[in-house]
């Protein structure tokens, strides 16, 4: 069966470019490992994502605004500080009159949304679970999957994840670390209402942040912590980690209580010294990742999805062949760059605020409260929080190519 | 058989020029090739292309084969690379070329695409009365012998609401200093004699000599190369050019 696509993974991103696609009219076969129906339960994915509001424009497009207007919680205002000091940095939506930053939702909601959409897209096949065996050579792809079906198509994208296959396969390398820290993820009820804000409290081993859910009572819990600490933080007990979590929040939501199982992630940083090959392209986390601290890992996906989207399209209208050097190295161009320079100061917020003592503590409540009082330096924050810097592809302005 | 045609006798038609690209056939279609630059400008110039072809029949911005319907031919068209994208755009698409290499290794790349390729000159063909609505003729003129003769040709083979869409350098210091001296002579990235600077047409001579066929130049963009950007169209046409024509 011959596609214009094949893309190999259905999570978050890989499913999101199918739709994207689809709304234009180029056709995709997707490929995924997992039985994708089960990817939607809590058990699989407990996290919550934050979807910047470019990102949510290019939801709205292409017709996946309704999770957002029925799930997504949203978040009018972006709280930094430097531990408990009194001195902070806050963005609030209203400063820029653009609706919220972005929106708060659950991983496992957005997995039913896109898998909704992709049961009525016409131009998108979902193999999964489904093993492929990817042969690329100068003419084009093939994807061989287990019951013998071939699929065939100029271009195969790798949606495939930080280990993907796609991409050691292809001999592309990807520069790595580690960091010495876990985030533990879990769900919170509090007796005052959030407001829609979200918090970001920066600590000595890495940020704690408190994102607002749809339900006013109720907030995300994203908790960086050292590697050796996360064990005993995962055995205290709910009352245990309330108490923990109230403290780390200095108390601002009030009575507060553990509702959802804590689970832990190691982080790690990874990105590709290429985003493309023969008739290969990588998206989302098989090109990058990046350390949470603000948000931004689904993001940048979302943005090379935005970004490849609009590649292909205009690959697809002015009769090119989709796997051409020429048109891939646009993509590779316009998303390498970019995801590199938030990497890197994704990067660098992270070791500053992770630097113990007390000069850089001066330094950083310093500097946040600096930013808070130069209007141009905040703008430019707000509009990184956004999604809305860079070259934009036109999805991301909530437009069809 | 087409392609036993002979078009080394016609007038508008260089044998020398003829048999230096019929030499460069097998390697067309690499992208690291000898044919590299024309890889890499492609997308700018088939974009260019439909955008033209929108704005003369009000077509569908958005529609994926926007060419549906329309007949088209590719002059010059080497081993296709503008052919094929002009028959995905959903164009009956006729290509034809003075090297007869060049149009077997056009006909071995094609697959299952619908294009008729031919070794004609535009002159024969134009004797033949069949008409198209589009016409291309990218990088192509500078190369020909007898100028007058094949646009006379073109119009004859171009339909009444047709469209003509051409790119050629500019003959000026700076084209000579970037093709000659920098692609071909220092970077290689055009194989060196593929050019005759002095057979380079400056833009308003060209208007000049397609008025004179009755074909009326509707708009000319110049192509340069921008470090970062790659490869922009613009008001610059001091280095190449791109420009529409329709029958007067």
């Amino acid at each position: 069966m011959q596609h214009d696509v094949i893309i190999i993974g259905g999570g978050l991103v890989g499913m999101t470019l199918a739709l994207a696609l689809d709304a234009h009219g180029v056709t995709s076969a997707v490929v995924d490992a997992a039985d994708l129906g089960a990817t939607t339960t809590s058990e699989f994915d407990g996290r919550v994502s934050a979807i910047a509001s470019a990102s949510a424009r290019m939801f709205r497009a292409i017709g996946l605004g309704g999770v957002l207007d029925k799930h997504g919680g949203a978040i009018d205002g972006i709280r930094v500080t430097d531990g408990l000091s009194p001195l902070n940095l806050h963005f609030d939506a209203a400063e820029g009159d653009a609706g919220p930053l972005g929106w708060m939702v659950e991983n496992r909601l957005l997995r039913t949304a896109l898998l909704e959409a992709q049961a009525k897209a016409a131009g998108l096949t979902l193999h999964a679970p489904a093993r492929a065996v990817v042969e690329r050579t100068k003419a084009g792809v093939t994807a061989t999957l287990g019951d013998g079906t071939v699929l065939g198509a100029p271009l195969v994208v790798a949606a495939d994840g930080r280990r993907s296959a796609l991409r050691e396969a292809a001999g592309i390398r990807a520069s790595r670390w580690t960091y010495p820290n876990v985030a533990l993820v879990t769900m919170i009820e509090h007796a005052d209402e959030h407001g829609g804000v979200a918090a970001e409290i920066f600590y000595p081993s890495g940020p704690f942040a408190v994102l607002p859910m749809r339900d006013p009572h109720r907030s995300a819990i994203v908790w960086t912590v050292d590697e050796g600490d996360a064990p005993g933080y995962l055995k205290l007990g709910p009352r245990g980690l309330s108490a923990e979590i109230a403290r780390a929040t200095g108390g601002y939501l009030g009575d507060l209580q553990v509702i959802a199982p804590p689970s832990s992630y190691p982080l790690s940083f990874h990105h590709a010294g290429s985003y493309v090959a023969e008739r290969l392209a990588l998206i989302g986390d098989a090109a990058h990742g990046i350390h949470p601290i603000a948000g931004q890992g689904l993001n940048m996906g979302l943005r090379d999805v935005a970004a490849l989207t609009e590649v292909l399209v205009d690959a697809v209208r002015t009769g090119l062949d989709l796997g051409a050097p020429a048109v891939l190295d646009r993509y590779d161009r316009w998303r390498r760059v970019d995801n590199m320079a938030v990497a890197a100061a994704t990067d660098t917020l992270n070791q500053l605020f992770a630097l113990k003592g007390r000069a850089p503590a001066a330094v950083r409540r310093l500097g946040l409260a600096a930013v808070e009082r130069i209007a141009p330096l905040k703008r430019r924050f707000m509009a990184e929080a956004r999604g809305e810097t860079g070259d934009r592809p036109k999805l991301l302005l909530g437009e069809l190519v | 058989m087409e392609s036993k045609e002979s078009p080394a006798a016609s007038a508008t038609t260089d044998p020398r020029e003829a048999a230096f690209f019929g030499g460069l056939a097998s390697d067309w279609w690499d992208p690291k090739g000898s044919s590299a630059m024309l890889h890499r400008i492609n997308p700018l110039r088939l974009g260019y292309i439909r955008e033209a072809c929108v704005d003369r029949w009000g077509l569908d911005r958005r529609a994926r084969a926007v060419l549906s319907g329309r007949r088209a031919l590719d002059v010059g068209c080497g081993a296709g690379l503008l052919t094929e994208p002009l028959s995905r755009m959903g164009a009956a698409v006729t290509g034809i070329d003075a090297a007869a290499e060049n149009i077997a290794a056009a006909q071995a790349h094609a697959g299952a695409l619908p294009i008729v390729y031919r070794s004609i000159a535009v002159e024969a063909l134009a004797r033949e009365g069949a008409t198209y609505d589009l016409i291309t003729c990218l990088e192509v003129i500078e190369h020909v012998a007898d100028r007058p003769a094949f646009f006379a040709a073109l119009r004859t083979l171009l339909a009444p609401d047709g469209l003509f869409v051409f790119s050629t350098p500019n003959r000026t210091p700076l084209s000579y200093a970037t093709l000659i001296v920098g692609a071909e002579r220092v970077l290689r990235s055009i194989p060196r004699g593929a050019h005759d600077w002095s057979k380079f047409v400056q833009p308003d001579e060209l208007t000049a000599e397609l008025a004179d066929a009755g074909l009326t130049v509707t708009g000319v963009q110049g192509m340069t190369w921008r470090p970062g950007t790659g490869f922009v169209l613009g008001r610059d046409v001091s280095v190449n050019y791109f420009g529409t024509a329709i029958p007067t």
